[in-house]
């Protein structure tokens, strides 16, 4: 089992290697890893369900000292998200870079940034961690400036860079104040040992506030629109959908594992605050944005926001039970936008290629040229909205169900008035796409074999885990999360 | 604590702070860039003086590894940064200064 | 797997299935998506048969499958579901025949048939929901299957229009959620059960179960379109006629009206309701809302928008039968459930025939139509008769059985009246359009399309009006027999009441 965690750590740096070594073998190369990686992240879900927490020292050095890798029912079904996600886009990018030297720098990068994510999600030590974390800004920035309109894609690239680092400095900082008060880095022992205490007060904002960079928390959201809505989109869609959820996956494994003695309802109700307002901050520029990938962008912002609004309600919530389920309906929620938003940036890379452009109201007759990825669209938005099945509409209906438990109904009122404005920038979308073009595109082939993964991956959001979701709770709940389940 | 170790701590964070608040302002990039290097330093400079442990005393091993993991990764961040800082100079000359919010 | 647990998987099935398939045809393959279609609807029809008989033999037909922990997908098919789901099914084979004829030289059918199948799908699902989760489910889906269908021509009105529609039912939708989850954390799983459940669990606070009561009556008062949340009907008019007579006959209206019966029935238990003091509320609006559809149908010349404000006047029989405490008021509600559906839907038939072939779409056009065309006439007149409640056509039961019913519980004196008022309206804004259709001189029509036919119009056209309108004569004169929509209203009725 140790195997697929090495494999998992390991196989998208090699793939990087063998990329950049042979750049033309990277179009064969690269499907084939991703498809492994997604074996192997399905294989690791089966023997979480066995064994809850699965852990690997590499090279035998035992205790705090060395690296190690460890992977519970959390870290796993992110992985899955993951590696999934990935998959897909690996299939998709091979179609949509057609120049071959942008083809040969992406490739390396782009295995790269996987290979950032998998070693973050399996990580145990604050430091490794900070390691993944840069490894992760530097290659994703560096992909975000491989986007079509130069010298804003640079603009938003380095942008992105900057903060990212200005954050990561924060955490490191953080770090050292860590490491000065208790003498280890390693997750678990620190879980046993961290007290309620100045100095672990000032790391935990330190810690927090250089992740919620990372996280584009409003008002640290200033960076994620231009870079998600200039990058490639099937970089885009791996931003969106994977990169701003891990370092959100780290924040969950500092509040609720390491500094549960620390946080106090204040810090909550502040958290749920910015997350409530970047829910309706995030949509109503979405709703205002007049091209299809700020509008994702922005849609990730708000669903971020979301993720944010749990925090308040977990900590409010009065027994175990219902704390495992609403701690359930949050990683279904951040699965559910992480697969939505990564077939929502694909069809839109498809839309803007065939258009060459992607003003939304200059998308009419799309619905005839288009009508896969349209439907694609319409199936990922509504995945986004939280409209039934979806995976997102029982997160939600745990949420707004938590919300009326613990008395707190401002947050069912964010909710609501969420998905609302949710719904109209979908509707305008799908309105604008409907409407008929002068004169009449022609009618599309039924299926272009590009179109294939934002559909199926939208499919998944909506059928896959809505009617399937159940696993998950039962999953999660021998190693729950840390100290408050 | 001792003083030393309090003197070098101290000095790490206001270098942190004042690298900080100069990369946050608006600057040309690339001073923006050398203000995220120094704060950097900072950084390393509060790792030196976690591992102090007294005078006569070998150091702890631990941050000193951390430090030298941190620099090479900020090597690798500054020289990504100055390449793309480099790479906008020369695409579109005139665009000096911060990146715009093509959203706003 | 059994029988019971699989049939209504099969009925969701066989239109989901077909629906799907029909997404991914080539807009050329007619025959197939025709064929496609209609077995789907022939063998819904069949299944449906099988239902009906099982639960009259009191089989208990329930899937049940586990979303999230304590949040069940549930179909279960008990009288009341037997009931919209035949009803429905019934109609989508017809209006499946007509939209066949009526799209023949249209665009888009591959995607106008796939998404009609999916809001059958949704419809007869919703039906068959048995705890509110699914029933919030299928309601949403059904929204966003018929969203496409009323956009579907693609002109600045039709996406306005269904743009209204959607920001009307989304609203809606999220009103009856909260309610729903509220209810839910109050009162745990709410599995529909005949008599309802609330009124057997202890210690509930009131004045939340009102709140809750206005919330759910409030979503599913969009769809039905009781005043003030009607807006959005007489705007989606400007969808092709099929999914007129769809959202008014089968599937939107119907939905939410069905909604509230099983609210008010399932859920709360309407003694218990009563109990609540919240029925009289829903009675006063309902009859209010019959009132002013009627007024506002008058002055329509639009024929599709007349129809339409005559049908927000006439779903809401329904919620008045379902406000009115006791047994026969309920038969009259449930019953004009089915009664309604017939009539409504070959009134859009006819209107559908008369805008296909002769370009007629307003009532001052329709001089001597009945001439050109008798047998859409002569199915029109027998529907407007219906609605307005002569015997022997369906509409008069619906009626006795909710006067009756109104005098059973002591409210003879304000609901007698209404209805009828509303009577002598429907009359005001029905019979002109007979008069001038059958004694007024023909004016040269608008545009005549399809001239090549030797009938009046294309068979698929002229025949479902006809069947429809003759199935409301036959429910109507043959409502004593078995298995007969009277006779199921009168099964529902004996078990929703305890004492």
């Amino acid at each position: 089992m140790s195997d697929l965690l090495i494999a998992l750590a390991t196989l998208p740096l090699w793939a990087s290697l063998g990329c950049l070594l042979w750049p033309r073998l990277a179009d064969l190369l690269s499907p084939l890893v991703a498809l492994a990686l997604v074996g192997c992240s399905l294989l690791l879900l089966d023997a979480i369900a066995a064994t809850p927490v699965i852990l690997h020292h590499l090279g035998g050095w035992g205790g705090d000292l060395g690296i190690s890798l460890r992977a519970d029912a959390l870290s796993a079904l992110l992985l899955a998200l993951g590696t999934v996600v990935t998959l897909a886009a690996t299939l998709f990018a091979r179609r949509y870079f057609t120049d071959d030297q942008v083809r040969y720098r992406f490739w390396p990068l782009w295995w790269l940034l996987n290979g950032a994510i998998n070693a973050l999600l399996l990580s145990a030590d604050l430091f490794n961690l900070y390691v993944t974390l840069e490894l992760l800004g530097l290659s994703a920035a560096a992909l975000c400036t491989l986007g079509k309109d130069k010298p804003q894609a640079l603009r938003a690239a380095l942008r992105y860079l900057l903060l990212g680092l200005i954050g990561s400095l924060l955490y490191l900082t953080g770090v050292a104040l860590v490491y000065a008060e208790y003498g280890t880095l390693a997750i678990p022992s620190l879980a046993q040992q961290i007290q309620a205490s100045p100095a672990s007060l000032t790391a935990l904002l330190l810690l927090s506030s250089g992740l919620l960079i990372k996280c584009a928390l409003l008002p640290l959201h200033i960076w994620l629109p231009a870079a998600h809505s200039s990058a490639p989109a099937p970089v885009s869609a791996v931003l969106s959908a994977l990169v701003v959820k891990v370092t959100f996956y780290l924040l969950l494994r500092l509040w609720f594992e390491l500094f549960t003695a620390v946080i106090t309802p204040a810090f909550a109700t502040l958290i749920g605050t910015m997350g409530a307002t970047a829910v309706i901050w995030g949509s109503w520029r979405a709703l205002m944005s007049t091209r299809l990938k700020l509008m994702a962008a922005y849609s990730t912002v708000s669903q971020m926001g979301y993720l944010f609004l749990f925090v308040p309600i977990l900590l409010a919530l009065p027994d175990h039970d219902s704390r495992a389920l609403a701690f359930g309906a949050l990683v279904l929620f951040a699965l559910n936008h992480g697969i939505a938003k990564a077939a929502l940036f694909l069809a839109i890379g498809i839309i803007q290629q065939r258009l060459g452009h992607d003003q939304v109201d200059r998308i009419n007759g799309v619905a005839r040229q288009l009508p896969v990825t349209l439907f694609a669209v319409a199936l990922a938005g509504s995945a986004l909205v939280g409209l039934p099945p979806s995976g997102a509409f029982l997160a939600k209906w745990t949420l707004i169900s938590a919300s009326l438990v613990t008395a707190q109904w401002w947050w069912l009122l964010v909710a609501v008035i969420g998905t609302l404005l949710a719904a109209a920038y979908l509707v305008r979308v799908l309105g604008a796409a409907f409407a008929p073009a002068e004169p009449p595109p022609p009618t599309g082939k039924q299926l272009l074999s590009g179109e294939l993964p934002a559909l199926l991956l939208a499919a998944m959001a909506t059928l896959g885990l809505g009617l399937g979701a159940a696993p998950i709770w039962s999953l999660l709940a021998p190693t729950g999360l840390g100290n408050i389940l | 604590m001792e003083t030393t170790q309090l003197i070098y701590a101290v000095t790490g964070a206001l270098i942190i702070g004042l690298g900080l608040s100069a990369a946050l302002r608006d600057e040309p990039l690339l001073a923006r860039i050398i203000a995220i290097n120094i704060a950097g330093v900072g950084v390393f400079l509060l790792f030196v003086a976690i591992a102090y442990r007294g005078f006569g005393q070998t150091a702890d091993p631990i941050p000193h590894a951390l430090v030298l993991t941190g620099i090479v990764v900020a090597v690798a961040a500054s020289g990504l940064a100055i390449a793309i800082n480099r790479r906008l100079h020369h695409d579109s000359p005139s665009g000096d200064g911060p990146a715009e919010d093509s959203s706003a | 797997m059994t029988p019971s647990v699989l049939l209504p998987l099969l009925i969701l099935a066989s239109s989901l299935i077909p629906g799907l398939i029909i997404f991914t045809l080539k807009e050329e393959r007619q025959r197939l998506r025709s064929l496609l279609n209609l077995s789907g609807a022939i063998v819904k029809v069949a299944l449906v048969g099988w239902l009906i008989w099982g639960v009259y033999q009191e089989q208990v037909f329930e899937t049940r499958w586990a979303l999230a922990p304590g949040l069940d997908l549930v179909l279960h098919a008990d009288a009341l579901s037997v009931l919209f789901v035949s009803l429905s099914t019934l109609l989508w084979l017809v209006t499946t025949i007509y939209a066949i004829g009526y799209l023949q030289h249209s665009p888009d059918r591959s995607r106008f048939f796939g998404f009609f199948s999916l809001c059958v799908t949704a419809t007869v699902g919703l039906a068959m929901a048995g705890n509110l989760f699914t029933f919030v489910i299928f309601y949403e889906l059904l929204t966003l299957a018929t969203y496409p269908l009323v956009a579907h021509k693609g002109t600045p009105e039709a996406i306005r229009g269904a743009r209204l529609y959607l920001a009307y039912t989304l609203a809606g939708g999220v009103l009856l959620l909260v309610g729903a989850v509220w209810l839910r954390t109050l009162a745990g799983p709410l599995d529909f059960s005949q008599g309802g459940i609330l009124g057997d669990i202890p210690g509930l606070d009131q004045d939340s179960l009102r709140w809750i009561f206005l919330l759910l009556i409030a979503g599913l008062g969009v769809k039905a379109a009781l005043f003030p949340l009607h807006g959005w009907l007489p705007q989606a008019m400007v969808a092709p006629a099929p999914v007129s007579a769809l959202l008014h006959a089968v599937a939107v209206v119907k939905a939410g009206a069905f909604g509230i019966v099983r609210v008010v029935y399932d859920v709360y238990g309407v003694e218990f309701a009563a109990e609540l003091e919240v029925l009289t509320p829903l009675g006063v609006i309902a009859a209010f809302t019959i009132l002013y559809g009627s007024v506002k149908a008058m002055s329509q010349d639009q024929l599709k928008k007349r129809l339409a404000y005559s049908t927000v006047s006439q779903v809401s029989y329904i919620a008045l039968g379902t406000a009115i405490l006791g047994p026969l008021a309920t038969i009259g509600g449930v019953v004009h459930l089915v009664h309604q559906g017939i009539m409504k839907i070959t009134l859009f038939f006819a209107a559908g025939n008369y805008a296909e072939t002769l370009g007629v779409h307003r009532v001052s056009e329709m001089n001597g139509i009945g001439r050109r065309m008798p047998a859409t006439t002569l199915a029109f007149s027998v529907a407007a008769l219906g609605m307005i409640g002569l015997p022997p056509v369906a509409g008069f039961i619906s009626k006795w059985y909710l006067g009756l019913g109104a005098l059973e519980a002591g409210q003879g004196a304000w609901i007698i009246p209404v209805l009828l008022a509303s009577s002598v309206l429907n009359a005001a804004y029905f019979m002109p359009i007979l008069y001038r259709a059958w004694f007024l001189p023909p004016n040269a029509w608008p545009c005549e399309n399809d001239t090549r036919y030797a009938g009046e119009t294309l068979p698929s056209l002229q025949w479902p009006p006809v069947v429809t309108a003759s199935l409301a004569l036959l429910v109507g004169l043959f409502a004593a027999s078995p298995y007969s929509p009277l006779e199921w209203a009168q099964l529902i009725a004996s078990r929703e009441y305890r004492q």
